[in-house]
């Protein structure tokens, strides 16, 4: 699903630090839950614009779902991302539409129909256990309600992977489990998940794969892994 | 396709709508921009008008003869003209045609001139020119003949006006290209503030897949819809404007310049494509200006 062959990519940063990925090689196969550790800097924000190609490397090759993605033309780009669907920290909800507006704006902007929008959008919400949620704004929803709004808006249009960017970062223990719960349900369905975060105790918990990257290396990659890497 | 068409509507409009100030004060901008023109638009065309027909009045020379030259002695004088170049045709005008054309040009009040015991105009020959910027030159030759009293031509005055009328045309020109930038600059500025503010928007559409055209399309919409609009305001208000204006000035401006002014139904007609193209031309320079700044891919 996604492989990286010998990808470099360094910035330099305003700091006058080199930040990137050095020379990784990786390769996550469809279905499988993965999660990127590692302190920040480490280089897991670029290994994700590097998957979107929102940057490219320069060095190695990179492949999603068997396409070449450093050789993908700028036009390709929104196919690729509609393969892809991203979730953030800050959830990044439209905060003057309502959940069901903003699920249903990632269905308009790939040119789907009103039809499918009404039928998609509540069942994905139903999954997302915020059915009854569909009419409130962002700011009338507790910071987990909006990270399943985000969700949701991220698998509606059933993308090959999730790409979940430090989606617990901005909520409490208990929630921040449900969210996991979430993502991992997602995953038993097929969806290739990738998820970017330093919470150990989730890493833990879940036992999945888990690889780590510290000074822009892969340091670490263990199936039903623990969070740690060395510094 | 249509779909997508009206989904970019749709979202331009919600955009304007949600910014009403900024859109109406594009809109006015370039409503502005388009009323100068139109207003410099009505000066260029009656001034051209005004100098074509007095043009065609001043290509000819008057060429007043003496009453001791006989129509013999004119009959030379046309034949040593006639072959000229800047020569187009010579008339010879006796004394009682320039009387009937004299009456005529008084109107209902030519009987006035019944009452003349004798004819006081003489005989003339009128020459009329092939080319009004060689006047000066046949007006020369013909004062040279014996038996002329008076060469009367009005080249200096005529081209007096000419020149005016030409820098007049030149400033125009200059003073419209300058409001045409001014306002594209309105529309990039205003959909700039817009794309600015929709960075979030912007930034989901992209990580949801969207295409370049399709993030780009509505904010080109609203750029067009806006100089459209202005367009409209601005047809309105100059038909209006114009229409007043031939009501209240056409008898003088008959009077001055022996042409009236340029009908409205013509400067509309023309104004009409001219607004739309130009109104719809800065809204999308505007805005794709814009767009292809700050909508990087």
């Amino acid at each position: 699903m996604i492989k990286f062959e010998h990808v470099s990519k360094i910035y330099l940063a305003s700091d006058g630090r080199n930040v990137g990925l050095e020379d990784a090689t990786i390769q996550i196969d469809e279905g499988e839950f993965v999660f990127l550790v590692g302190p920040s800097g480490a280089g897991k924000s670029t290994f994700i614009k590097l998957i979107t190609k929102e940057i490219d490397p320069d060095e190695g090759d990179i492949y999603v779902d068997g396409e070449k993605v450093t050789r993908l033309s700028h036009r390709r780009i929104p196919q690729l991302r509609r393969k892809i669907g991203i979730v953030f920290q800050n959830f990044q909800l439209l905060q003057n539409m309502t959940v069901f507006e903003n699920v249903a704006f990632a269905m308009e902007v790939v040119h789907l129909t009103g039809r499918t929008i009404k039928r998609q959008v509540p069942t994905v919400l139903q999954m997302m256990g915020i059915e009854e949620k569909a009419d409130r704004f962002p700011k009338q929803l507790s910071a987990g309600e909006q990270q399943r709004v985000a969700i949701a808006r991220a698998i509606v249009n059933h993308p090959k992977m999730i790409i979940a960017d430090e989606p617990t970062g901005n909520l409490d223990p208990d929630t921040a489990w449900e969210i996991m719960q979430l993502l991992d349900m997602i995953n038993q369905k097929g969806t290739t998940v990738v998820v970017v975060t330093h919470d150990d105790k989730i890493v833990n918990r879940m036992g999945k794969r888990v690889v780590a990257i510290s000074n822009g290396r892969i340091v670490k990659d263990s199936q039903e892994g623990v969070y740690g890497y060395d510094d | 396709m249509i779909r997508t068409v009206l989904f970019c509507f749709k979202q331009s409009v919600i955009q304007m709508w949600r910014h009403k100030g900024r859109a109406f004060t594009t809109v006015f901008s370039i409503t502005c921009t388009l009323l100068i023109l139109a207003l410099f638009f009505f000066l260029t065309v009656n001034i051209t008008f005004a100098t074509e027909a007095l043009k065609a009045q001043f290509n000819t020379i008057e060429v007043f003869l003496l009453e001791t030259t006989t129509e013999e002695d004119a009959q030379v004088m046309i034949k040593s003209l006639e072959h000229m170049d800047e020569v187009d045709k010579i008339e010879f005008i006796t004394k009682d045609q320039a009387m009937e054309e004299f009456k005529d040009s008084w109107g209902s009040k030519g009987y006035l001139l019944d009452g003349l015991a004798a004819n006081p105009l003489p005989n003339s020959l009128r020459v009329t020119l092939t080319d009004i910027s060689q006047g000066d030159f046949v007006a020369q030759i013909c004062s040279t003949f014996s038996g002329v009293e008076e060469v009367r031509y009005y080249a200096t005055e005529v081209n007096k006006i000419l020149r005016i009328s030409d820098a007049l045309q030149k400033i125009c020109v200059v003073i419209i290209i300058f409001l045409i930038v001014i306002s594209i600059f309105g529309v990039y500025n205003t959909v700039k503030l817009n794309v600015m503010s929709r960075q979030d928007e912007i930034m989901i559409m992209r990580f949801v897949g969207a295409t370049n055209w399709f993030i780009r399309a509505p904010m080109l919409m609203e750029g067009v819809l806006l100089g459209a609009i202005a367009a409209g305001i601005s047809l309105v208000l100059t038909s209006e404007v114009y229409g007043r204006c031939i009501e209240l000035f056409n008898e003088q401006v008959k009077v001055l310049f022996s042409t009236g002014l340029v009908p409205r139904d013509f400067m509309m007609q023309n104004l009409t494509w001219i607004f739309l193209a130009l109104g719809i031309s800065i809204g999308s320079i505007g805005s794709i200006f814009a767009v292809r700044r700050f909508l990087r891919a």
